[in-house]
């Protein structure tokens, strides 16, 4: 029982990073109907954003981690913003597939010039917050993973609120339904999409310190993996659901730490997309989404 | 107008003899090493040592009267590379013997194609068995993990007094599920029991689901043959859940970024290596100062492997009297009591180097020499 509860807890740490990052994906497809694969680059980069700024702080305080946090997700929101401005604002009216294409181009973009910049060797991400261990029982807990998950809790409901409760939210459903007919009303298109760039990048920044917290080795290709595995959160969650993303993010991380720690952890990524597909073949919109027709 | 075309030829002339006269100055030879990524510190450390020796050589004279020229390509620790790099180095650059890699699953890239082109490769730190069954043209430095796997295994049962062991592999890398089968077979023979045995692959960085079955399991010492990069972090997550069993790798857990990543964690933690810079033979002392002079380092078993594949070359070719590839694959097969700095180097008939092993522990954030353990 003991080790049932350690290893939903180490899934759910790990899923909470997955949901942070697939929530990016989520947000900008919800809007603009494409995947925006630079989305995990742009957590790289906050990573390291978070690395240099870690340097001028000092280590193992409150305050030093959470203007980490901040300065990260600002940098990351910045970025996500200067992507959009760049390379996909110029093709708004082109078929998705080019600007499909364009994302995988800035993703490598973003990835090499981070091995020119960075350096290639992996880093070791300073320990900026304090850390403590907590035992319950034979059940132990770190402080990291409690910071995770309430970060990534506490940061879905901040986006729920967002998006529900306020004009810009209001603006970014109305373009997500229907672009003209938002522009008719009198919604700025391109301050709704630049925003919600700025938003979903501000989060994958976030999970970018958070899973260096937790994995203190980081690397210009580092957000390649968890990146992927996001996508696939947002998947099964149903993309352009919010709490769709969060759940699949949760779904994912669980299933493949459990996977991880039984006898057959040679097949844990195997089996984690194995259930992608079969999710797929019974609910194709994903878990929470909606099917919607197409019209032709 | 034709004095245009006259004075080209004659420039093309010059050149082409410029050309010529370098080509006969010096011996070319290759190294791919991951001076680059996820590896790069065992790489940079291996090239490190590697230019060093190249250096050495030169300024005692060079080998047969030329100089030697060292050609360095970068495999970037991924996989695919090391094929790219070689055939280049093999067809472009026309090397005469090839020195590399650290990793084996990238040694064993490169080696079909070293044996194919019959140009003889030394690998400097690659202990899986399988590099050198390649071909004739393949040789090594180091010892392999049929030696390494009982050494790691001798040292849990009389030194740790462990019976109960879980292994943590890494299942996409041939060097850690090779040394993990040689560790196995040797535990299992002395009476030891594997109690658990969970893997993951290269470039995870969460180990807390399989640690987390470990530390459930009830087991004595935990053993990673794996790299540093997975070892540090999977060592610190290890603590991070209350687990204070001992937790071992070996020869390629040596590296500084160990200590930089695993911080406090890794304290303690035992690990086989080729050398220590702290063994007192003057050998091994002139090598760690004339490194520390030029590298400003503490030269680790890497970058003294580096080191000695350069001499072990060197030698053949002076043995061999020519800096012909196949002459030099002959000569390289009879090397005999070659003293290296990692000890007396013998080539046996599988063209593996016959040495012995140390461990070290980490204390204080450095290496610290603890036994040398005898093949």
């Amino acid at each position: 029982m003991t080790e049932f509860l350690q290893q939903l807890l180490n899934g759910l740490s790990l899923g909470a990073i997955y949901a942070l990052i697939a929530l990016g994906y989520t947000m900008v497809y919800g809007v603009l109907r494409f995947i925006n694969f630079a989305h995990a680059d742009v957590f790289m980069v906050g990573a390291f954003a978070g690395y240099y700024l870690g340097q001028f702080l000092p280590e193992d305080t409150l305050w030093g981690g959470s203007i980490v946090l901040i300065g990260a997700m600002a940098a990351s929101a910045a970025l996500g913003m200067t992507i959009e401005r760049l390379a996909y604002r110029p093709l708004r009216n082109a078929p998705t597939l080019n600007v499909l294409i364009t994302a995988i181009g800035v993703s490598l973009l973003l990835q090499y010039s981070g091995q020119v910049f960075f350096g290639a060797a992996p880093r070791t991400f300073p320990p900026v917050l304090p850390s403590r261990n907590f035992e319950i029982g034979t059940l132990t807990l770190s402080s990291n993973q409690l910071v995770v998950i309430g970060v990534a809790i506490a940061l879905v409901v901040a986006l729920q609120f967002i998006v529900f409760r306020t004009k810009m939210g209001t603006a970014m459903r109305a373009v997500s339904l229907n672009p003209k007919a938002a522009q008719l009303v009198g919604v700025n298109n391109n301050v709704v999409i630049t925003f919600t760039f700025a938003l979903g990048s501000a989060l994958a920044g976030a999970g970018g310190i958070l899973y260096s917290l937790n994995y203190p080795s980081i690397d210009p290709l580092m957000g390649v993996m968890p990146g992927l595995k996001a996508f696939v959160a947002a998947i099964l969650g149903g993309i352009g659901n919010i709490p769709g993303a969060a759940l699949g993010g949760l779904l994912l991380g669980t299933v493949e730490t459990f996977v991880a720690g039984s006898q057959y952890s040679t097949y844990k990524d195997a089996i984690a997309f194995a259930i992608l597909i079969i999710i797929l073949l019974f609910r194709p919109a994903g878990l929470l989404g909606r099917f919607t027709a197409e019209k032709v | 107008m034709h004095s245009l075309p006259r004075r080209l030829v004659a420039l093309f002339i010059t050149l082409g003899l410029a050309s010529m006269l370098t080509a006969q100055g010096t011996i070319k030879i290759g190294q791919f090493a991951s001076l680059t990524g996820k590896e790069a510190s065992l790489g940079q450390s291996s090239h490190k040592g590697t230019t060093l020796a190249v250096e050495h050589i030169n300024a005692a004279g060079g080998v047969l009267g030329l100089r030697l020229e060292l050609i360095t390509e970068d495999t970037q620790s991924k996989a695919g590379e090391s094929g790219t790099a070689v055939r280049k180095l093999i067809s472009r650059d026309k090397v005469v013997a090839l020195l590399g890699e650290v990793a084996s699953s990238r040694s064993l890239e490169a080696a079909p194609i070293a044996q194919r082109s019959r140009i003889p490769m030394v690998s400097p730190a690659s202990t899986n068995p399988q590099v050198t069954e390649t071909g004739d043209y393949i040789f090594r430095t180091c010892f392999i993990d049929p030696f390494q796997g009982p050494v790691m295994a001798k040292f849990a049962k009389d030194t740790l007094k462990a019976k109960r062991i879980a292994l943590l592999v890494s299942n996409s890398s041939a060097y850690s599920v090779g040394l993990a089968k040689f560790f196995k077979e040797a535990f299992l023979a002395g009476g030891g029991e594997i109690v658990a045995e969970l893997k993951y692959s290269e470039g995870d960085k969460d180990f807390k689901a399989q640690l987390t079955n470990i530390r459930a399991a009830n087991v004595d010492a935990i053993f990673n043959p794996g790299y540093y990069n997975e070892g540090a972090l999977l060592v610190k997550q290890a603590r991070d859940l209350g687990i204070t069993l001992p937790i071992f790798g070996a020869d390629s857990w040596e590296a500084q970024a160990l200590i930089d990543l695993g911080g406090k964690a890794i304290e303690g933690a035992f690990l086989c290596s080729h050398y220590s810079p702290q063994d007192p033979s003057p050998r091994v002392q002139d090598f760690v100062e004339a490194y520390k002079a030029k590298h400003n380092a503490t030269p680790d078993s890497n970058a003294s492997l580096g080191y000695d594949s350069v001499l072990v070359l060197a030698d053949a070719i002076r043995r061999a009297g020519s800096a012909d590839p196949t002459k030099i694959r002959d000569a390289l097969a009879a090397t005999k009591d070659f003293p290296a700095v990692t000890g007396n180097i013998t080539i046996d008939a599988q063209r593996n180097a016959s040495k012995s092993a140390v461990i070290v522990t980490v204390k204080d954030g450095a290496f610290q020499y603890v036994q040398t353990i005898a093949p």
